[in-house]
């Protein structure tokens, strides 16, 4: 579990995050949502400590996150995995060499079981037998699926996304975001997902927490969502005239607020 | 205001090397890492090393051989300053402000493009030490591979100075090398890898700081590297003043 309280974030004299204060469940996909600007990614960046807030606290697992030395810092680290935005794999290497990076660091295991190790985790992406392509050659999707493959080789305890379906068909979104529910599920991990795909939000947002100006300005459930009477989660959900008029329909035939 | 930039620079620089030099995760990848950057900088630069130390020597020898014209200065001198020159001088610091122009400005790059595409961020997450992974192995092989490159740039150097001068007539085979012979102070080549040992450090480490601390985009990206060259070459010649100050 983490859980953040009373983050305060400036740069300069604009604050982008105030006061913000919530609990990210295992086992559950938790959603930042929010318009661009909004400060999902300050907010990914200051839970995963790529950069530190003015105030507040982060517990992970009652750990004060931000008061660890920085060799424990680095050995919480290695219960994380991240999916990039771009995918941030190294395009020098190939993808096995990509998966089997955490593994070359960070264990003893031996050639053979790095290997079994690599081909599990692209298999559970359904990736099997990529292992000597390099990124270049690979699909936005496929790099996504790569990207998550590296992220859970080490049986991540908590995983982080940051808009893993910015730049793919809705398709391919969809095949991103189960994957993601289902190894958040099987390994009971504590994932938390940025990002403003409306699909993402009512497909798997166990948890979303919408931000607005800096704020949380509603959380709940992807249920709780079409019942909601906050006007800017609506505006925000329901932003393209596309969904406004599938909403109205909804509404006009019979669905109960 | 300077010199408060000056300041933050250097207080930023130190606080990187510290944190490049701690104790890595796992030794055999920075072996590894080690080994590759050292085929990288050694392979990669030996023919420009070669040409231009070929050339400096030729030209010593072409150059003092027409200071030499119509004096009394015996022409097996010209052996004697080539190699003297090339030693103390012109092997270690042309070579390495070479070296930072062409390895300098690639670490550079390499490690700010790095910053760019998210992978610093991605292997700190990870609980990688990004700045000993990254930069440790540059230094470790620029310092172990650089006075290497020296060493074949002062001997390719005085054979430069010989096909510059034997073959068209300045002086014989046996002057030249007896002036070669002449006065020779093995100190001078204690200096010469002294140079080289502190020129590598500088370039390499000025240039990893540079790429480290890329931010924005491509515009940004460039300056980083040509700021990495232009101060490598600034602090290797303030270096080799300090050094001839220090130990001659």
């Amino acid at each position: 579990m983490i859980k953040i309280s009373g983050i305060y974030k400036s740069f300069g004299n604009t604050p982008v995050l105030k006061n913000i204060s919530a609990e990210f469940q295992p086992g559950k996909t938790n959603l930042i949502i929010g318009k661009s600007g909004a400060g999902k990614t300050v907010l990914l960046k200051l839970l995963v400590g790529l950069i530190a807030p003015n105030e507040g606290q982060i517990f992970y697992n009652k750990v004060d996150f931000l008061q660890l030395k920085k060799k424990d810092l680095r050995t919480l680290r290695m219960k994380v995995g991240m999916l990039f935005q771009g995918s941030a794999l190294f395009d020098s290497l190939t993808v096995e060499e990509n998966i089997r990076f955490p593994l070359d660091m960070f264990t003893d295991l031996t050639k053979k079981e790095k290997s079994d190790r690599v081909n599990t985790c692209l298999n559970r992406v359904s990736l099997d037998g990529i292992n000597a392509k390099f990124p270049s050659e690979l699909s936005g999707g496929m790099q996504k699926r790569v990207g998550i493959a590296r992220a859970i080789v080490l049986n991540p305890s908590y995983l982080f996304c940051d808009e893993p379906n910015s730049g793919l068909d809705p398709k391919t979104s969809l095949v991103i975001d189960e994957l993601i529910k289902d190894i958040t599920i099987e390994n009971n991990m504590t994932t938390i997902i940025n990002t403003h795909d409306m699909n993402s939000v009512m497909e798997i947002g166990d948890n979303v927490i919408l931000l607005h100006e800096g704020e949380i300005c509603w959380q709940g459930n992807k249920d709780e969502i079409m019942s909601s009477e906050n006007e800017i989660l609506h505006d925000f959900i329901f932003a393209s005239p596309f969904l406004q008029r599938l909403r109205n329909a909804a509404i006009s035939n019979g669905f109960q607020k | 205001m300077v010199i408060t930039k000056l300041l933050d620079h250097l207080g930023k620089y130190l606080i990187l090397m510290g944190n490049a030099f701690s104790k890595p995760e796992k030794t055999s990848m920075y072996y590894r890492e080690v080994i590759r950057q050292m085929h990288d900088i050694g392979v990669g630069s030996l023919i420009i090393v070669f040409i231009i130390s070929l050339f400096i020597g030729a030209v010593t020898a072409i150059q003092f051989a027409y200071q030499l014209d119509g004096t009394l200065v015996p022409d097996y001198y010209i052996g004697y300053v080539v190699r003297d020159m090339t030693i103390i001088e012109l092997a270690p610091t042309i070579t390495c402000l070479v070296l930072a122009g062409k390895v300098g400005s690639n670490m550079a790059s390499e490690i700010g493009g790095m910053r760019q595409k998210e992978h610093i961020d991605a292997m700190e997450i990870m609980g990688v030490n990004t700045a000993a992974y990254l930069i440790m192995p540059k230094v470790l092989a620029a310092v172990i591979i650089i006075p290497i490159l020296v060493a074949i740039a002062a001997f390719v150097s005085i054979g430069g100075g010989f096909i510059a001068s034997v073959p068209t007539g300045l002086l014989s085979g046996q002057e030249f090398v007896m002036g070669l012979r002449s006065f020779f102070m093995p100190y001078n080549v204690f200096m010469m890898f002294v140079k080289s040992l502190v020129f590598a450090f500088l370039l390499t480490s000025i240039s990893c700081y540079q790429g480290y601390n890329v931010k924005g985009g491509s515009i940004e990206l460039g300056k980083a590297s040509t700021n990495a060259v232009v101060i490598s070459d600034i602090m290797i010649l303030l270096a080799d003043y300090l050094i001839a100050v220090v130990l001659i």
